[in-house]
């Protein structure tokens, strides 16, 4: 799981230099660069919880 | 945001000396590294914190500076979407004609110098007490070798970061004058990837438990670490701003009292914090209080105004205290140096504070791609890094290892023979 949110991570960048060549005005190239940001949040807590989950099991 | 004017005697007088007092930073730090760690690892911790010094410095000079440098060479570009997109130097081999380079590329790769000791120690005190020397110099050259040197280039050189105004009208391109991504949040996301990696210490965590309270084993250490810290960080920022904002001399007093306001108002924000929360003021959640405001700092004090600055540090200074609690006690992340918190977290925080409280519009969305990149593209390049680095060389030390203190496993002798030795209660 921890490997699956590191591989999500990316993918929120490519969305942010995405916006940048795809969106000349302003509110929808800030738009899509925050939902990049987002994934890439999203992507940060899958692989948080996939530490978590993977610490417990190898507790002492 | 690069300089690109000639210098003047006096500037390059100027710059040149703050660079020579810059050191302190990396001083202080290894100074806080020590004292937030064991007084079983004390010895191995402080010249751990020399050698991945030596090594980084090393392999910076041999490979990273050719990555990093911007100032001659056209850079590699890509061109997408009708733009060129500069993503990596193309500098002299081996420092080669460094001699003959102009003043101001001169003292550009003296700042990444300095700089890449700063990302090496970041993690180095995330990794205390349970990081093998040998993996952290092997962590360090991967730091000063690759990931370093491209997102320098990226933000300090002619790189695509830097041209983001000029290619998209994002305000002034990604501003970073003295590191706060470039350095602090590099560094600080390569402990996350550390830490996940090496794990905790032994008895942090036990099943079916709360976590053990491990505090360091010397709070004057920490605390004189932060003083002197602050003095490297004061340099750092003034030869920044001159440096990648090329700002005239009269900016320097701003950014003076802009480096010692944020680190104030955070360690104001988090004696408070702890106060409140525990009955007394906590010495080394302190620390992580005034380094806070200090990481902030480094990406505010040239381009936002004084109240802007306290406000930024009273920010960080409130995180901090509780996203170090959130750390260790609800998602298992043991960080004796709150690298993560302090480094990573207060460093985006800079980043995104600059750009809300920069004069120039659209510079929060460079400062946000800026974001972006650091969370999206270096924490997954570096968590690859060091765990195929882990397969052949592991980080963590061996259990034994860690039961008799790092000093005594990997020196032979400890930081201090002459001290009692006390039975230490979380490895019973």
């Amino acid at each position: 799981m921890k490997y699956a949110g590191l591989l999500v991570m990316p993918a929120g960048f490519f969305l942010s230099i995405a916006a940048l060549l795809l969106f000349p005005d302003a509110p929808l190239r800030s738009a899509f660069v925050l939902c990049g940001i987002a994934v890439e949040a999203m992507g940060l807590a899958v692989a948080v919880r996939g530490h978590m989950s993977r610490d417990r099991e190898h507790r002492p | 945001m690069t300089g690109s004017a000639p210098l003047g005697t006096t500037a390059f007088a100027l710059i040149f000396g703050l660079l020579l007092v810059a050191p302190l930073a990396p001083a202080g730090l290894a100074l806080i590294n020590v004292g937030l760690g064991r007084s079983r690892s004390a010895a191995q911790s402080m010249l751990g914190s020399l050698v991945l010094t030596a090594t980084a410095v090393l392999v910076f000079a041999l490979l990273g500076a050719t990555f990093a440098d911007g100032a001659s060479g056209a850079g590699h570009a890509l061109s997408l979407g009708g733009k060129l997109w500069n993503w990596a130097g193309t500098g002299p081999v081996l420092l080669g004609g460094f001699i003959q380079t102009p003043a101001r590329a001169q003292l550009g790769v003296l700042f990444k110098f300095l700089a890449v000791i700063l990302v090496v120690l970041i993690p180095w005190g995330s990794g205390a007490d349970r990081w093998r020397t040998m993996a952290g110099c092997s962590a360090a050259a991967l730091l000063a070798g690759v990931v370093f040197p491209l997102f320098a280039h990226w933000s300090w050189g002619q790189g695509w970061l830097a041209q983001l105004g000029a290619n998209f009208g994002l305000g002034a391109g990604f501003l970073d004058i003295g590191g706060a991504g470039t350095i602090h949040v590099v560094g600080g996301l390569s402990a996350l990837a550390a830490i996940w990696i090496v794990g905790p210490r032994r008895g942090k965590f036990p099943k079916g438990g709360l976590s053990t309270a491990m505090p360091g084993h010397n709070a004057i250490y920490v605390l004189f670490g932060c003083a002197v810290a602050a003095v490297g960080w004061l340099a750092f920022n003034a030869a920044g701003a001159l440096l990648w904002l090329d700002a005239p001399l009269a900016v320097l007093p701003v950014v003076a009292v802009n480096t010692l306001l944020a680190p104030a108002s955070a360690l104001a924000a988090t004696f408070t914090i702890t106060r409140l929360r525990f009955g007394k003021p906590d010495a080394s959640l302190c620390a992580n209080g005034w380094l806070a405001g200090l990481v902030t700092s480094s990406a505010c004090a040239a381009v936002v105004a004084p109240l802007a600055a306290i406000l930024v540090g009273l920010v960080a200074g409130a995180i901090t205290p509780l996203l170090v609690e959130f750390l260790e006690l609800a998602i298992a992340i043991d960080d004796p140096a709150g690298a993560v918190t302090v480094h990573a977290a207060c460093g985006l925080w800079g980043l995104f504070a600059a750009g809300l409280f920069a004069p120039q519009s659209g510079q929060v969305l460079a400062q946000l791609v800026g974001i972006a990149t650091l969370l999206g593209l270096v924490l997954p390049v570096v968590y690859l890094l060091f765990w195929l680095t882990n397969r052949v060389l592991p980080f963590r030390v061996a259990p034994d290892g860690e039961r008799l203190g790092m000093d005594l496993h990997e020196l032979g002798g400890g930081a201090y023979p002459e001290f009692v030795v006390h039975r230490d209660d979380s490895y019973r």
